[in-house]
């Protein structure tokens, strides 16, 4: 493999996993602060425990989170200095930004959240919590934007040189391509968040033990979740969809496996793209479904991918389509399940509905697949650019890193993280067998103080 | 005073406050096996680290990135050039925070516990060593080729003046020993006057040795820097001020000796403090307005603060969100430390932490 891929892959190997644990720990964030309310406000304490708890799953995820992420820091110098040094200009505004407003907020916090219970008033911590959930959050903001900016730039001028600088914080900050993916990926994170937190509360349930906590991870995380399950696809992924047609045209027609142009355009249920004779094998198609839900029309036009350059053409069109549709089609499951469960909630049936428990059980791994195949359809959908039809992927990477070099630290971070793994799932079981009925701790070295 | 210069003090203030900080977390780390005998009392030495270590290593990402938004050239120049140690030190940082991890949830048994103790110790030597390495890799410069970029391996000849230069030589290794022996000094000061009992004892002992091995490395690292880098004698005829940085430092050092000698060990810890940021405010000093030189075996231009910063404008928009979101984040720095326990005891542990 030549350095340019290995470069490519060395980012999308650490990015993907490292991405495996901040998606839990935003949505996580909320469902403390929903639970610390319960216990402050209703003097609950079952759901004090339930917090204490899903505060410790937080713990060991947010510990996973910041040594994996902090490499990531380092990655875009490391392996795409070319990139760095002519867009760092812009990009470095909102990293800094999340090392000084999110990363700082949320170290100095976490300890009192998670060890501070005995020392602090109630209020305070919940306001730890609240604080915690907000750091996530707006750290959640700054790698969008950034993200953003590379997929729609705006508030940039490029210079002659290649040099891309800033020429407005204001409407970089206020990109609308980040408002909807934020949005669309911080309710994915929730979404990710209340399949855990609902998966262990069937687990506990099926299996009898703290029946109490077990209904109430439930009767909270089935609604949260059907919910979030809807909203981030409507309106958050119905309008980044749309963001895509508008702006990044080629891309739509890729992941959505649309080849040719047509006046009413049909919309892929499944198929694979055949990229010998550009078309479907197999297809199973919706006509006029794919003009109607971009344009509100049954007849709009819709360009195909031949239609445009083939230099334009993301160049893994097969995996972008089956990333997307992955997440699609997951997405879909995911509203139909959680749709079940809170009817069965709602009619005071679901904790002896069996086979829904054992649906939500076994779908814990689900979301983190309908994360990862989103993040991989934005990623691959914006190639060939790396600064979309400003900077190409080929011109960002690190030229004084030879392949070999590349490898070898490619082949280190496999070899960490999967060790990293092993660790991780003896910790989460080790935390799971413990249960929710546990005594806070003690704390002693934890900060105390009252004004949080 | 130029807006470059303006983040040229801000970045290495965020750095000065990263070595400062995480300097004594890495160094308790260091000291950890040899002042910390019984289980109980490795997890007394943990424990007094535990709700700030991770807070303290959030500095070094923030002036990480702080040096992306002013200066992208030097970080994209600096960390692509340095691949190979980059790289490593990142492992060694998350083979670190593991290894505290797994000692906080206290796994197993004692094997486990003696794993995870070494992993911690050595990784935190092993980074205070890197830091150095870095430190006087910048001060010693890079072998730029004719684009301005370099690419360093880990060693070529272990000399300064070769043609070049690899990031093992014997100038960089003198500081390298230096900052190690230095963040071990401030961690068993730490210890020493953050803890009670035994441990406090054995650590303040431990600082002696360490204050004289510290004052001896930074003795000849300040005679091969003048080796090394002819910059210095430049600097010193063109501003005699910088050299208050390094008389500060020695200052600061003699302070700490006696202080330790005197068994006072919290203004000994906060001696080694000043000694630590006026050993990098040395090298800042001397570099200023370099950022990168270039090695002595092939002269060139290097990375200047004019040419890596970017526009005026995203420097002075910066500066509008900076400050203050810094010194929100020291408020919070200020708040945990102040209410931390002065003295953290034995009986103060949880059974089963």
């Amino acid at each position: 493999m030549d350095a340019f891929t290995l470069h490519r892959l060395h980012f999308a190997f650490t990015i993907t996993y490292h991405y495996l644990f901040p998606q839990l720990t935003m949505g996580l964030g909320l469902y403390i602060v929903i639970f610390k309310i319960l216990q402050v406000r209703r003097k609950d304490e079952v759901a004090g425990d339930v917090a204490r708890f899903l505060s410790r799953i937080f713990g060991l995820n947010f510990a996973m989170g910041v040594v994996t992420g902090l490499p990531m820091e380092f990655q875009f110098g490391a392996g795409w200095s070319r990139f760095s040094e002519a867009a760092g200009g812009v990009i470095g505004q909102t990293l800094a930004m999340e090392g000084v407003f999110a990363f700082f907020l949320e170290s100095s916090f976490l300890y009192l959240l998670l060890f501070g219970e005995k020392r602090l008033s109630p209020r305070a911590h919940l306001g730890a919590a609240v604080l915690v959930f907000l750091g996530s959050w707006l750290s959640g903001w700054f790698i969008i934007v950034t993200n953003a900016w590379m997929q729609h730039p705006v508030g940039h001028e490029v210079k002659a040189d290649g040099t891309v600088i800033l020429t407005s914080l204001g409407e970089y900050l206020t990109n609308p391509w980040a408002f909807w993916q934020y949005l669309h990926t911080m309710l994915g994170s929730v979404v990710t968040a209340s399949f855990v937190v609902a998966s262990v509360g069937a687990f506990y349930l099926l299996s009898g033990r703290h029946e109490a906590h077990a209904k109430k991870l439930l009767s909270i995380a089935v609604p949260v979740g059907l919910a979030a399950c809807i909203l981030v696809a409507f309106p958050a992924g119905d309008a980044q969809a749309k963001m895509v047609a508008k702006h990044q045209p080629v891309t739509f027609a890729a992941m959505e496996g649309h080849f040719h142009t047509e006046d009413g355009a049909g919309l892929v249920l499944i198929g694979q793209p055949n990229m010998e004779t550009l078309t479907l094998d197999n297809p199973i198609v919706l006509p006029r479904f794919l003009s109607f839900m971009t344009h509100q029309r049954w007849d709009t036009r819709i360009e195909g991918l031949t239609s445009y350059d083939r230099s334009r053409w993301p160049d893994n069109v097969p995996l972008l389509y089956f990333a997307y549709h992955v997440m699609v089609g997951l997405g879909t499951i995911f509203i139909g399940l959680m749709s079940l469960s809170a009817l069965q909630l709602f009619r005071k049936r679901l904790f002896q509905t069996r086979i829904l428990l054992w649906g939500l059980m076994l779908a814990l791994p689900l979301p983190y697949i309908a994360n990862t195949a989103g993040w991989l359809t934005a990623e691959l959908g914006r190639q060939p650019w790396l600064i979309y039809d400003v900077m190409r992927t080929r011109d960002g990477y690190t030229l004084e890193v030879s392949s070999g070099n590349v490898l070898f630290t490619l082949l280190g971070y496999m070899g960490l993280y999967a060790v990293l793994s092993l660790i991780f799932f003896a910790l989460a079981l080790r935390i799971l067998r413990a249960g929710p009925e546990i005594a806070p701790p003690k704390g002693s070295t934890a900060p105390a103080g009252g004004e949080t | 005073m130029s807006l470059e210069l303006v983040w040229f003090i801000l970045a290495g203030a965020a750095l000065a406050a990263y070595i400062v900080l995480d300097g004594f977390d890495l160094g308790v780390g260091i000291v950890h096996r040899f002042v910390a005998v019984t289980p109980a009392e490795r997890r007394l030495t943990m424990a007094s680290i535990g709700p700030v270590w991770d807070g303290n290593e959030v500095w070094l990402l923030a002036a990480g990135a702080t040096l992306l938004l002013a200066f992208p050239k030097l970080y994209a120049v600096g960390v692509g050039g340095f691949y190979l140690p980059v790289q490593i030190l990142l492992w060694l940082y998350l083979g670190r925070g593991l290894g505290i991890e797994m000692k906080h949830h206290h796994v197993g048994g004692p094997l486990w516990d003696e794993l995870w103790d070494s992993v911690f110790s050595v990784s935190s030597l092993l980074i205070a060593l890197f830091l150095g390495l870095a430190l006087g890799n910048v001060v010693r410069g890079v072998s730029f080729d004719e684009r301005g970029r370099f690419f360093a391996p880990l060693w070529t000849d272990l000399l300064p003046t070769s043609e070049k230069v690899g990031i093992l030589d014997v100038y960089t290794l003198v500081v390298g020993a230096t900052a190690a022996a230095g963040l071990a000094l401030h961690g068993a000061l730490w210890l020493a006057h953050r803890t009670e009992g035994d441990v406090a004892v054995r650590s303040a002992d431990l600082a002696k040795r360490l204050c004289f091995a510290t004052a001896l490395f930074a003795a000849i690292t300040s005679a091969a820097t003048l080796a090394v880098q002819p910059l210095v004698f430049e600097v010193a005829r063109e501003r005699p001020w910088a050299l208050l940085f390094p008389a500060a430092s020695f200052a600061a050092i003699a302070v700490c000796w006696v202080e330790v000698r005197r068994r006072r060990s919290e203004r000994a810890f906060f001696a080694s403090a000043a000694f630590l940021v006026a050993m990098f405010a040395t090298a800042a000093a001397t570099l200023y307005p370099r950022l990168l030189p270039s090695a002595p075996g092939a002269p060139s231009e290097g990375i200047t603060v004019s040419n890596a910063a970017t526009t005026e404008y995203a420097l002075s928009v910066g500066l509008v969100w900076w400050i203050p979101g810094i010194l929100l984040a020291t408020t919070y720095f200020v708040r945990n430390y102040r209410r931390l326990p002065r003295r953290l005891r034995l009986e103060d542990l949880e059974e089963h932490q």
